[in-house]
């Protein structure tokens, strides 16, 4: 059980990116967090990984409070941040050093063969495409089994076609551990296919403003007319979100929210 | 208008050119390279020959090469040559350890950056040459004073570049070390060294290549043997050849060394994502 508690984060320039959020998140469960940019979605997710500190409030896993990188919690970003100078196999192992070398090299053999890279293990990272190396970085934050993993908008860099392929591909490897997983996105789809639960933020200062509970059977279809309510709810919670944020009595149009049509990112 | 034609006539002409360009980089393109000196060598000689010049101001090829080759059967060439050789590789030994040393810390450290690095770059504004008569004073007319010459010439490329280095590592990939909870010394090893080393081997290789330079100051200042004394000596009694020779023992020992860092580097390298521009 993650839980944020008031968490809170003022950059030494006076900005407040992030106020009074308070959320648990079950084991096994997928949130997603969307909401225009300068909501402090990223910064809230640099606060869970350990890389930040926040100013106010605390974030605590299993009881434990988080205040660096913690074992149990890994972060994929939205560049594959893989290691140029090794071999795709020993980025996915990077975090197994310390363990018998048989182990690491199974873990790591099964991590890649579960993304479907198998034949790429002796590869340089720069031979891969986009995709690949994203599947790589997925496997190399897998393979320490975290409980809790957090994607960055993991795919926003990657093309239609591959950003699909790789939401469904999380889906499995999800299945197959059940982390928790909090998923960054200002990809509405995207949030509305993988999530259990929809947060939209709210920024200047970034706080939760809506919480949208996504609960449509899966195998999750895009095209579906109950697909559409979702997106339509979450599009609609967008962009009042955004029309709050602005001095009051301006910009009628953005309040018409049922159209989602406002440009809310 | 007929497009048929045409792409019949390109096509052999492609699949014939192919092999050819592979013959191009694997041989011609170094032999391009010699194409030039070797001309006017072989001009050179022949306009001596013919009488057209008296070659003795500028000796050609054959002189300098029976020069060459009287000074290496008496064992002079070879014995100036490690005493020059010598001298490079302390100054660059201890030059580079500093250089790295005092790169590493500045790079690493604002606080110390701030501290340390105006006080470097105002000494590194200071001709090397004139610590000259200092370090003779300081250390005397042996090898002590040449020696850190040189590691002085040595020390500022490999500082600045090993800092410079340092500085530029990418935050995004820190931050991987971090989320896997790299200890500080864990971090060095594992991100920072091999993030650097691409940049720490350029810096290498100009250190040296200053090293070489720094060397003939050295020895000009007054030795014994090297072979900087081999170019003073053939100065002052008039040998032109030996002149020559001397600098053509330079050029090949210098670019041997430079080869070695290069080629003892080269398989730590092999992950660069290089453009390798011009096809070689």
């Amino acid at each position: 059980m993650l839980s944020l508690d008031h968490v809170g984060k003022t950059y030494p320039n006076g900005v407040r990116a992030l106020e009074g959020v308070t959320l648990s998140v079950g084991p096994g469960e997928i949130l997603a967090i969307v909401g225009g940019s300068g909501c402090g979605k990223s910064t809230l997710l640099r606060a869970v990984s350990g890389l930040d500190t926040p100013s106010q409030g605390r974030i605590m896993l299993d009881g434990q409070k988080v205040e660096q990188p913690h074992e149990k919690i890994g972060i994929i970003f939205q560049e594959p941040r893989l290691l140029p100078w090794l071999t795709v196999a020993d980025n996915v192992g990077f975090g197994l050093e310390g363990r018998p070398k048989d182990e690491r090299k199974a873990r790591v053999a099964d991590a890649l063969a579960r993304v479907g890279l198998s034949e790429k293990a002796n590869v340089w990272p720069r031979e891969l495409s986009g995709g690949q190396a994203q599947r790589v970085a997925i496997a190399r934050a897998l393979v320490p089994r975290p409980e809790v993993l957090l994607l960055d908008e993991p795919f926003s860099a990657l093309d239609a076609f591959t950003r699909t392929d790789l939401q469904d591909h999380l889906l499995d490897l999800w299945a197959d551990l059940k982390p928790t997983l909090i998923l960054v996105t200002h990809d509405v789809d995207e949030a509305i296919v993988l999530a259990d639960r929809i947060m939209v933020m709210q920024p200047m200062p970034g706080r939760l403003f809506e919480e949208i509970a996504d609960d449509l059977p899966r195998p999750r279809d895009r095209q579906s007319a109950a697909f559409d309510f979702v997106k339509r709810r979450v599009l609609a919670a967008l962009d009042r979100s955004l029309a709050q944020g602005r001095p009051e009595g301006r910009d009628p149009a953005a309040s018409n929210a049922d159209t989602g049509a406002a440009m809310w990112w | 208008m007929s497009l048929a034609p045409m792409t019949v006539a390109i096509e052999p002409a492609a699949a014939e050119q192919k092999p050819r360009t592979g013959g191009l980089t694997r041989w011609g393109g170094p032999a391009l390279g010699l194409l030039l000196p070797l001309t006017l060598a072989v001009g050179w000689e022949l306009a001596v020959r013919a009488g057209w010049s008296d070659g003795r101001l500028v000796p050609p090829p054959s002189v300098i090469y029976a020069t060459f080759a009287e000074l290496a059967e008496a064992g002079e060439l070879q014995r100036h040559a490690l005493a020059t050789l010598a001298r490079v590789l302390a100054g660059f030994g201890i030059g580079v350890v500093a250089g790295t040393v005092f790169g590493a810390i500045t790079g690493y450290s604002a606080m110390v950056r701030r501290l340390l690095d105006p006080s470097l770059q105002a000494l590194r504004a200071i001709p090397s040459i004139a610590w000259v008569p200092l370090f003779i004073l300081w250390l005397g007319i042996f090898e002590a004073s040449k020696v850190t010459l040189i590691a002085v010439g040595v020390f500022f490329p490999v500082y600045l570049g090993v800092m410079g280095a340092v500085m530029s590592v990418d935050r995004k990939i820190v931050e991987v070390g971090r989320v896997f909870r790299l200890s500080g010394a864990q971090m060095v090893r594992r991100i920072l060294l091999p993030a650097v080393l691409p940049s720490y081997v350029i810096a290498l290789r100009s250190g040296l290549g200053l090293g070489w330079m720094f060397v003939v100051a050295a020895e000009f200042m007054g030795a014994s043997e090297g072979l900087g004394f081999l170019l003073v000596d053939g100065q002052q009694l008039g040998k032109p050849a030996q002149i020559v020779a001397a600098i053509v023992a330079f050029a090949v020992i210098g670019k041997t060394t430079d080869w070695i860092v290069v080629g003892l580097t080269a398989p730590l390298l092999r992950w660069e994502d290089r453009a390798r521009i011009g096809g070689a």
